[in-house]
């Protein structure tokens, strides 16, 4: 890799004027792709937080009013500290929960071979890809005796009476989590699946001769440290997925949920964005939402950046 | 553990990689552990299977049954009757959705291609910068910028047409990042050559870089897919006329205990679709996610 890198630099500056010639072709190329991102990303982040400091309902035009929403968000809002609460929650329990998922059952879907490993790849991997397919839970949760879980607890007789899971406080978010880590093997399960395959396999064979006794031993001190540009991808698929959950509650739980129980940050967002328009007050949830998610994702980087080193 | 490492006959076998460090308690083990977890992450969708060919008898039974016993299409006939019954034709929705996926898609593919080319392969100043805006653009999710991204859009006129749905997600960044890693592992010595016969950039891209990456345009496609399928673009498109399949689907789905079969029906279209084009395009995927991790 350095190599291709000495040689390249030195190409350039043997030719500085076909270094510049290339590079105008590089910047025509980059244009159009780059106009768009900065239309339907950069700016809309930017515009997020410069309308977080304004009062806006669309119609009348925005007015600075400084801190006032984010004084208002943390001091006033008690839904918001709900919502905070609940998608730290969240993202605490499923964030770390789908990432060791993603990795362990790549791995061990790795020790299979051929149309089994495809097979055994589809059945994880299709939750995620099945979009709105997950109302189903809709079903399997329903709060009445034809609903699959109730039928089956009474069956058994471990409760007596149906239990109407999206409209009892305490079952709402434990059952959420449930769902979203059942939709949460996506691209992140899927590099590691691939990132596997690339490890060397001459490693293992040296691992062996070096005294590594078992496959965890393997996976420790071989596998892991070979992956890490996987590993540090996946944890951004995940972290950003965990702290974004919001579908999922609005389609099972409803939004409101039952005592708020299923508010997220991003529930919070859509209610003030688009049934309130209150564009400024739902800007710096928003923002926030923006620094957390990036926040986090950070702090895992530099963290995963350290192991093996 | 079940394996004798005394006889030295054995030892032959242990050459090969496959046997090296693993016990049979050990597979077993995992055999039963991924077992269980195949289970649940499998039963949902076999009951998506099985609800759209019960008859309504059989959704509403008690206890509830996960397998169909009288398999029919009844409900494939309800929905159909349903959705000739709808104001907006159904080819008219059908119609919108390729539009939208296909151009949304396709659109993605070659922009997010065509901009991952220099990034990957040429030297030129400003190339870290707009790499790293990109990744960070894949820290957060699109929810941050929903409601700017809907004053643009109505700013750009475009609120109320196709574009508004389909342009945004050309500029997806995971796309590029993907398409990015996975070219950089052609050759410097296959763009040289093209070079020096007289190939511009252009033409490079086109004749040499596309070819050589199909494996991730195919997955940009599937995953571009999947974003599009999913949209029910209610947020940018008001008339009826606009509005693309899922959009009619989800109507069904929310459509209360009358509408109970066909929702299963439409569930099962709706999980089956993105799940076949993942299967098409399954070891394509798998190669293109080897190159995706993140160097430093």
């Amino acid at each position: 890799m350095n190599k291709m890198q000495h040689k390249e630099t030195g190409q350039n500056e043997w030719s500085l004027r076909s270094r510049m010639k290339r590079s105008k072709a590089s910047y025509v190329m980059l244009v159009p792709y780059f106009v768009l991102f900065f239309f339907f990303t950069v700016l809309p982040v930017l515009t997020s937080i410069g309308l977080s400091f304004t009062s806006f309902n669309v119609l009348e035009p925005p007015k600075f009013v400084l801190w006032d929403n984010y004084i208002r968000l943390f001091l006033d809002d008690d839904i918001f500290k709900i919502a905070i609460k609940n998608t730290l929650i969240f993202a605490v329990i499923t964030g770390p929960i789908s990432y060791f998922m993603c990795l362990i059952f790549a791995w061990i879907i790795n020790e299979f071979k051929g149309k089994t490993r495809a097979l055994l790849t589809l059945i994880f991997y299709a939750p995620s890809i099945s979009g709105n397919a997950y109302v189903v839970w809709n079903l399997i949760l329903r709060g009445d005796r034809y609903g699959y879980l109730n039928g089956l607890l009474l069956k058994f007789d471990w409760i007596n009476a149906a239990i109407i899971w999206m409209k009892t406080e305490k079952y709402v978010l434990p059952m959420l989590i449930v769902v979203q880590l059942w939709l949460s093997l996506g691209t992140g399960f899927l590099t590691f699946i691939a990132g596997l395959q690339t490890v060397d396999k001459t490693l293992y064979e040296a691992g062996a001769v070096d005294g590594i006794k078992n496959r965890w031993q393997e996976l420790w001190y071989i596998t892991l440290p070979s992956m890490k540009p996987q590993l540090m991808f996946g944890a951004v698929m995940q972290i950003t997925s965990a702290f974004a959950v919001a579908d999922i509650s609005i389609n099972l739980a409803g939004n409101p949920s039952v005592n708020y129980a299923g508010t997220t940050i991003v529930t919070h967002l859509l209610d003030y964005g688009s049934i309130r328009y209150e564009m400024g007050y739902a800007s710096a949830i928003a923002t926030i939402l923006f620094l957390l998610m990036v926040g986090t994702n950070k702090v895992i980087q530099n963290a995963l950046r350290k192991v093996g080193s | 553990m079940a394996r004798d490492d005394g006889k030295p006959g054995r030892r032959l076998f242990r050459r090969r990689h496959k046997a090296l460090n693993r016990s049979m308690a050990g597979n077993l083990t995992l055999f039963i552990f991924m077992g269980i977890c195949a289970v649940f992450m499998g039963l949902p969708l076999v009951m998506v299977i099985n609800n759209a060919f019960k008859p309504l008898d059989e959704l509403f039974r008690y206890p509830p049954t996960i397998f169909v016993r009288n398999p029919g299409l009844d409900n494939f006939y309800d929905l159909v009757v349903l959705m000739s019954n709808s104001w907006v034709p159904l080819a008219r929705y059908i119609l919108n959705t390729v539009i939208i996926t296909g151009g949304g898609t396709l659109g993605h593919v070659l922009f997010a291609s065509f901009a991952a080319y220099p990034l990957a392969k040429h030297n030129f100043p400003g190339k870290k910068f707009l790499f790293s805006i990109v990744v960070l653009s894949l820290m957060f999710s699109w929810q941050v910028t929903q409601i700017p991204n809907y004053l643009i859009i109505s700013r750009l006129g475009i609120n109320n047409t196709y574009l508004a749905v389909m342009l945004p997600p050309f500029a997806f960044g995971l796309g590029l990042y993907l398409m990015k890693q996975f070219m950089e592992q052609i050759p410097d010595s296959l763009i040289e050559s093209a070079r020096l016969d007289g190939a511009n950039e252009y033409k490079i891209y086109w004749t040499i870089i596309m070819p050589n990456v199909k494996p991730a345009w195919l997955t940009l496609a599937v995953l571009q897919f999947q974003n599009m399928w999913g949209n029910t673009g209610s947020a940018f498109l008001r008339d009826e006329q606009l509005k693309p399949l899922q959009y009619s689907l989800m109507q069904i789905v929310n459509g209360g205990p009358a509408r109970t079969g066909a929702a299963a029906v439409v569930t099962l279209i709706i999980a089956a679709i993105p799940i076949t084009f993942f299967i098409i395009c399954q070891s394509s995927i798998i190669e293109t996610m080897t190159t995706s991790g993140m160097k430093e």
